[in-house]
């Protein structure tokens, strides 16, 4: 505390040192002409800058230990760059410290708080003020313009409205319909159960009439991966296996946790992996999730062939794809 | 004409147009404590300055567009590739236009800067009490630009549209997605229905480009009044008081080194630029939602919020047919909104068990604040759990460890590192302070042995120089609050629990080896 007896005495402020270019003109020629060394240095790099923009082509790479094949326009350019700014940075540092005056200044800090009479003064104009406006008297005031400010932040609210429409049902459906066809991705082209051989893993999407209409909107809910496993490894409940189909197994590939692509697949294990948040899917067991944040398996799609052996889509969805939502149940 | 007269004349016209001399007399004088730790503040301004002129450069090519076009640029392996209009123009920054690659190399790595230096300079803020009264605003404007350099950063690095950044933005929409009853709503109103939608990118740039960087510019100029105006914080030391700033003055010595550092911070930025490769994302091709890359990683300063997100329990509940998923709202919403709320509010919690309501312009040493340091260690140690945590799928790759095994280990560590940072930190803090005593009372060690006639062996202990002495000695102790449950007039207290808790953190904070006083000098003297 303040009023605690200090057992060391202030010292003081150390006294000023001075530096050898404070007292030998030759250290502070010396010093003068380094500054200018390193003003000079810096021209010299937006010569290089100016020298690689002009005359190196940018399709020439330069092999740099360490660092490998760099492309020598951009590198040039940078490197010139980079010495024209910090030579000019360090010149100016270097003057600072061995020419400008080093002295310590000391400045007193001025109180915040104003004088008593003045802090006085201040609160008697505000509450005058307020008293003199009515506000404190006059309620019906006070509350029909808290109502009216209220209300006017209502506007920008409204006027955002049209930033998207409401949520709709295309929130939980995808374009796997009863019938639709497994097409390769890419390719677009039908697949048959024999495509596919025992413990590979294929991405495939719903067929359209005309692929160009695929859009993101729609890769970003309909993503499928098929897994074929031998029909003996599976360990699932018997509704389930009914929607493989000779061992093959889809699931959405949009993760049920955030919605990243459900890319990984361990062969040896039949895991499944997000890469994302680690969230991982034992595919013999219909995806359940075994490990990672994932609360949901990855929703299973019912699969069979047609007439001629082509895969396709039995049912849709039984649920939505992707992260969860409030009305995900509803 | 010397170049002091013309000067001169310079001044003179200035005033004569604006009467401004008197001001601009005592700005030009003003003194800054000079310390390499005030430099971190620094460093974050100069890269907000590279990040604006770097930017710029940027937008003049960049077509913020989601319409899709196929690729006929230079780099071979995505020729004939379709893509959004935003991913071809960066990649045409990339490889057409001259010097573009280098302007984006130096953004990317003038944005990591600015954040890393953000948060060096927060944490020296915090662990010297500088955030105290009268700087308790200017602390929250900084925790504010904290967060909104976390959105800038995420929304930058999302605007290529390649496929690491349209990763992010599906992430970011399944964490609007889980805010309760509204999620759904907000994020078709984010993106203009369905995900990804066509106007997302269109959307973020102008946040990116104007909105958050005019928000950026009004913090700054209000954070760096505020410092013109309540005048630097310095560290104790010799002719150093609560009263007084020493340093230099504005013209010329801090003009010179400030605007020269300027220089030497935008230079090492460019050469960064020049040789370190950053988010190549041509490799990384353009955005589709059933593709994704292994070892997809965030910028560091996002990585504590996915290590965060990695970790939580895979936990969903359905009440009245609604889902709540905790797993995501928890990491993803409730923990960073406890944590920054917290941080903006620290100084005013540490006043009210404190009870310390004056101004502060004399800087702490962390070990004399033993609690503070120790929350400051804590915190620190649960964004680093959390930060390896979000690099486990590469620790694993790269140590040849089970991701599992790091996953559980991030888990429990989360829990039980922090505390154990926040005790060793503080016994830590207590063993210098009594380092300290030791130091002022019987000198230093001069590593000098004397043999005595008895042949007892002695080491020779010097005393320390009164500067630094008084260092050592001249911080003040303040004693735990006193507050008993009824007051002098025997009548109980409101608010027992939380007069019961400010009593107990008060004297927790209160923890100290006290320092030498002028009895423990006397003593020493007269052996």
């Amino acid at each position: 505390m303040s009023s605690q007896l200090e057992p060391i005495k202030d010292p003081g402020l150390p006294a000023h040192v001075h530096r050898k270019t404070d007292t030998d003109p030759k250290a502070a020629d010396r010093a003068e002409r380094q500054v200018a060394a390193m003003f000079g240095i810096s021209a010299l790099g937006t010569v290089l800058l100016i020298v690689s923009y002009v005359f190196i082509p940018d399709d020439v790479f330069v092999f740099i230990p360490i660092m490998g094949n760099q492309n020598a326009h951009q590198l040039g350019l940078g490197l010139g760059m980079a010495i024209a700014l910090f030579f000019i940075g360090l010149g100016a540092i270097h003057w600072a410290k061995t020419l400008m005056p080093d002295q310590e200044v000391v400045m007193q800090r001025h109180e915040f708080r104003s004088p008593e009479q003045d802090r006085k003064d201040f609160v008697d104009t505000v509450k005058e003020g307020a008293a003199s406006s009515g506000l404190g008297r006059r309620s019906l005031i006070k509350k029909s313009l808290g109502a009216a400010l209220g209300l006017s932040a209502l506007s920008p609210i409204l006027l955002l409205r049209d930033l998207g429409p409401l949520p709709g049902p295309e929130q939980k459906m995808t374009n796997w319909k009863s019938g639709t066809y497994l097409v390769t991705d890419p390719g677009d082209r039908r697949i048959k159960a024999s495509d596919l051989e025992v413990g590979s893993v294929a991405q495939v999407m719903p067929e359209f009439a005309d692929p160009k209409d695929r859009h993101l909107d729609d890769i970003a809910k309909d993503a499928l991966l098929l897994i074929r496993l031998r029909p003996s490894e599976f360990n699932l409940e018997p509704d389930r296996l009914a929607m493989t189909h000779e061992g093959i197994i889809a699931f959405s590939k949009i993760c049920s946790h955030m919605g990243c692509a459900v890319a990984l697949y361990e062969q040896t294990t039949k895991h499944l992996l997000c890469p994302c948040h680690q969230s991982t899917f034992d595919v013999t067991r219909a995806a359940k999730v075994i490990f990672g944040p994932a609360a949901r398996p990855l929703p299973q799609l019912d699969i069979t062939v047609d007439g001629e052996g082509y895969l396709i889509a039995r049912k849709p969805f039984s649920e939505p794809v992707g992260p969860s939502f409030w009305g995900r149940e509803k | 004409m010397t170049v002091e007269a013309k000067l001169g004349q310079v001044a003179n016209y200035v005033d004569e147009r604006t009467g401004a001399a008197a001001f601009l007399k005592k700005s030009l004088k003003k003194v800054f404590p000079d310390h390499w730790s005030f430099l971190l503040g620094e460093v974050a301004l100069y890269s907000f300055v590279i990040l604006l002129l770097s930017g710029t450069f940027l937008t003049f090519w960049f077509d913020p567009s989601m319409r899709e076009v196929v690729y006929e640029g230079t780099y071979q392996p995505l020729e004939g590739v379709k893509m959004s209009a935003a991913y071809a123009s960066a990649l045409h920054i990339s490889f057409e236009v001259r010097g573009g690659l280098l302007m984006r190399q130096i953004h990317h790595w003038a944005a990591l800067i600015f954040m890393a230096a953000i948060v060096a300079h927060l944490l020296r803020v915090f662990f010297t009490g500088a955030f105290r009264k009268p700087r308790e605003g200017n602390w929250i404007i900084g925790v504010g630009l904290l967060t909104l350099g976390i959105v800038e950063g995420f929304l930058g690095y999302s605007l290529p549209d390649d496929l690491l950044s349209g990763t992010g933005i599906r992430i970011a929409e399944a964490i609007i997605q889980a805010i309760p009853v509204v999620g759904s709503y907000l994020s078709y109103f984010a993106f203009g229905g369905v995900f990804p939608g066509e106007l997302f990118i269109p959307r973020i740039y102008i946040v990116h480009v104007l909105l958050l960087p005019g928000a950026f510019l009004a913090l700054i100029t209000v954070h760096l009044m505020l410092v013109w105006y309540q005048k630097h914080t310095q560290y104790p030391g010799p002719g150093r008081t609560e009263k007084n700033v020493v340093g230099y003055p504005l013209m010329p010595m801090y003009m010179a080194k400030a605007g020269g550092f300027f220089f030497i911070v935008f230079g090492v930025t460019a050469f960064l630029g020049a040789v370190a490769s950053i988010n190549p994302i041509w490799l990384y091709g353009p955005y589709t939602p059933a593709q994704i890359s292994a070892g997809s990683q965030p910028d560091w300063y996002m990585g504590w919020l996915d290590g965060l997100v990695r970790m939580a329990p895979p936990i969903e509940t359905y009440f009245f047919g609604y889902t709540v998923s905790w797993n995501i709202l928890i990491p993803g919403l409730i923990i960073p909104g406890i944590l920054f709320t917290g941080m903006a509010l620290y100084p005013f919690i540490e006043s009210w068990i404190t009870g310390d309501k004056r101004e502060h312009h004399l800087l702490d040493r962390p070990r004399n604040a033993p609690n503070r340091t120790a929350l400051g260690a804590m915190s620190l140690t649960f964004m680093l759990v959390t930060l390896i945590n979000g690099g486990n799928d590469l620790i694993a790759t790269h140590f040849d460890l089970s991701i599992n095994q790091i996953m559980w280990g991030t888990r429990i560590g989360v829990f039980v590192l922090p505390p154990l940072a926040f005790i060793i930190t503080k016994r830590l803090c207590l063993s210098l302070q009594r380092a300290d005593r030791e130091l002022v009372l019987h000198g230093r060690e001069t590593g000098r042995l004397l043999r005595m006639p008895s042949g007892e062996f002695v080491e020779v202990h010097e005393p320390i120089s009164p500067e630094k002495a008084f260092i050592l000695t001249s911080h003040e102790q303040l004693p735990a609050l006193d507050l008993p449950a009824v007051d002098a007039r025997g009548v109980k207290r409101a608010g027992v629990l939380k007069n019961k808790l400010r009593a107990r953190l008060s004297k927790a904070n209160a923890e100290a080896v006290p320092k030498v006083s002028a009895d423990d000098l006397k003593e020493i003297e007269s052996h």
